[in-house]
């Protein structure tokens, strides 16, 4: 099957040029709160997509119907409703994630990301470009906590997904000269890193720009 | 009531929305270029809050806890902070056309700002902590307490960030870093020197 331009386009679109995290500047409470591991953000990541995807194909499928003035609310209670479902999977089956993950996950609700595909996107356009739409944001999204997440495990803890990566021998306390930096660990410490790829970022594209 | 003072200002200073939780980043980010302005959203921040906060207590309290219903808490929840902000809009607009115009732009922002619907969140997590434990929700008092701690804390944040970024208009920025680039590691840094209210307690 061929895919119209302009549905590669809503796909590709916000991955890269059109970033929901560093360019739009959507969705930034979670991003930051939980990329101190690699797995909880991952899984954030994940649970974003699929929620962002549903929810614009469910909108998309019902956008005639709604009446303009109770969008906002028609929209929060099927973002809400779709998050309520995440959620308890999540509890059933990653419990320990779950609970590191703690409110942000009730948070993906109050997403801007979420608001923002479903007001400028879900509303005026068809399924099949919604659903491409909510994925390549939910990707787009996923990919920055990735990257922030990486650096911050691997540097702060010397772990990737819980497995040590940097050698034990290395550390001071066994004769190395090697120690984790705290401060990556810190809130703080988020918001710079986060700073930093805004900074790569857009000298990348400026690049490509010219 | 020692008890709610103590979680008063530790939800203004150590536990701040913004530096410790990072929750309501995103309108905190967009609305921060002027103070005047933050200072609007701010106050209706604390507004909503107040309201908002409590009335979700009783709700989790007397009707989510007691039916065992407690996986329903975030569509009650959204849908009463969805509801109330109407609410607030047409009253405010009835009541104080004046304060409708400085506030009223914001308010319909403020329904899926993550700041309220996070203060619920924590609340609910709470309310089950042991009493003596100084981020315990007892009572409808604390309830209280937490969410204008909430609110001011959020305030301080924005309009602090306004007022640094109202004085970097004239610095040299270099340029992929100009805008949001920047806004974010100077976010990072007020967030360092928030660090150092962690250990308070009183």
């Amino acid at each position: 099957m061929a895919l119209s331009k302009q549905t590669k386009e809503a796909f590709l679109g916000p991955l890269n040029v059109n970033n929901p995290v560093l360019v739009q500047i959507l969705g930034i409470c979670s991003a930051l709160a939980v990329t101190v591991q690699l797995k909880p953000a991952l899984v954030m990541g994940i649970s974003v997509t699929i929620i962002v995807a549903l929810a614009n194909v469910v909108i998309s499928l019902i956008r005639k119907s709604i009446p303009m003035r109770i969008r906002i609310i028609v929209q929060l209670v099927v973002v809400a409703a779709l998050v309520t479902i995440v959620s308890e999977i999540l509890k059933a089956f990653a419990y320990d994630v779950a609970m590191q993950l703690s409110v942000y996950i009730g948070l993906i609700i109050t997403n801007c990301i979420l608001m923002g595909r479903l007001e400028a996107f879900a509303m005026t356009n068809n399924v099949k470009d919604s659903l491409m739409d909510g994925l390549g944001n939910g990707f787009g999204y996923a990919m920055i906590l990735v990257i922030v997440a990486f650096f911050r495990e691997l540097l702060g803890s010397g772990k990737l997904l819980g497995f040590q990566i940097i050698p034990d021998s290395w550390y001071v306390a066994n004769g190395g000269c090697y120690e984790n930096c705290g401060m990556m660990l810190m809130p703080a410490m988020a918001l710079i890193l986060l700073g930093c790829v805004i900074w790569a970022h857009r000298s990348i594209n400026d690049e490509e720009k010219k | 009531m020692e008890h709610a003072l103590s979680l008063f200002v530790r939800t203004i200073f150590a536990d701040n929305m913004i530096f410790a939780f990072f929750l309501g980043m995103c309108s905190f980010l967009a609305v921060s270029k002027d103070v005047k302005t933050s200072l609007g959203l701010g106050v209706a921040v604390i507004f909503v809050q107040t309201i908002t906060l409590p009335v979700n207590y009783l709700l989790q309290v007397h009707v989510l806890e007691p039916l065992g219903l407690g996986y329903l808490s975030f569509i009650l929840f959204i849908a009463v902070i969805a509801a109330i902000t109407q609410l607030v809009e047409m009253i405010v607009e009835k009541v104080s056309p004046s304060l409708y115009a400085t506030l009223g732009i914001f308010l319909p922002l403020i329904a899926v700002n993550c700041a309220i619907m996070g203060g619920s969140l924590f609340m609910q997590q709470r309310v089950g902590l042991d009493p003596m434990n100084v981020k315990a929700i007892a009572n409808l008092g604390d309830a209280f307490a937490f969410a204008i701690g909430s609110g001011l804390g959020w305030m301080l944040a924005i309009v602090c960030l306004a007022g640094i970024r109202e004085k970097m208009e004239y610095n040299d920025v270099p340029k992929p870093l100009q805008g949001i680039g920047i806004t974010f590691i100077t976010v990072g840094l007020m967030a360092m020197a928030f660090m150092c209210f962690s250990g308070l307690n009183i």
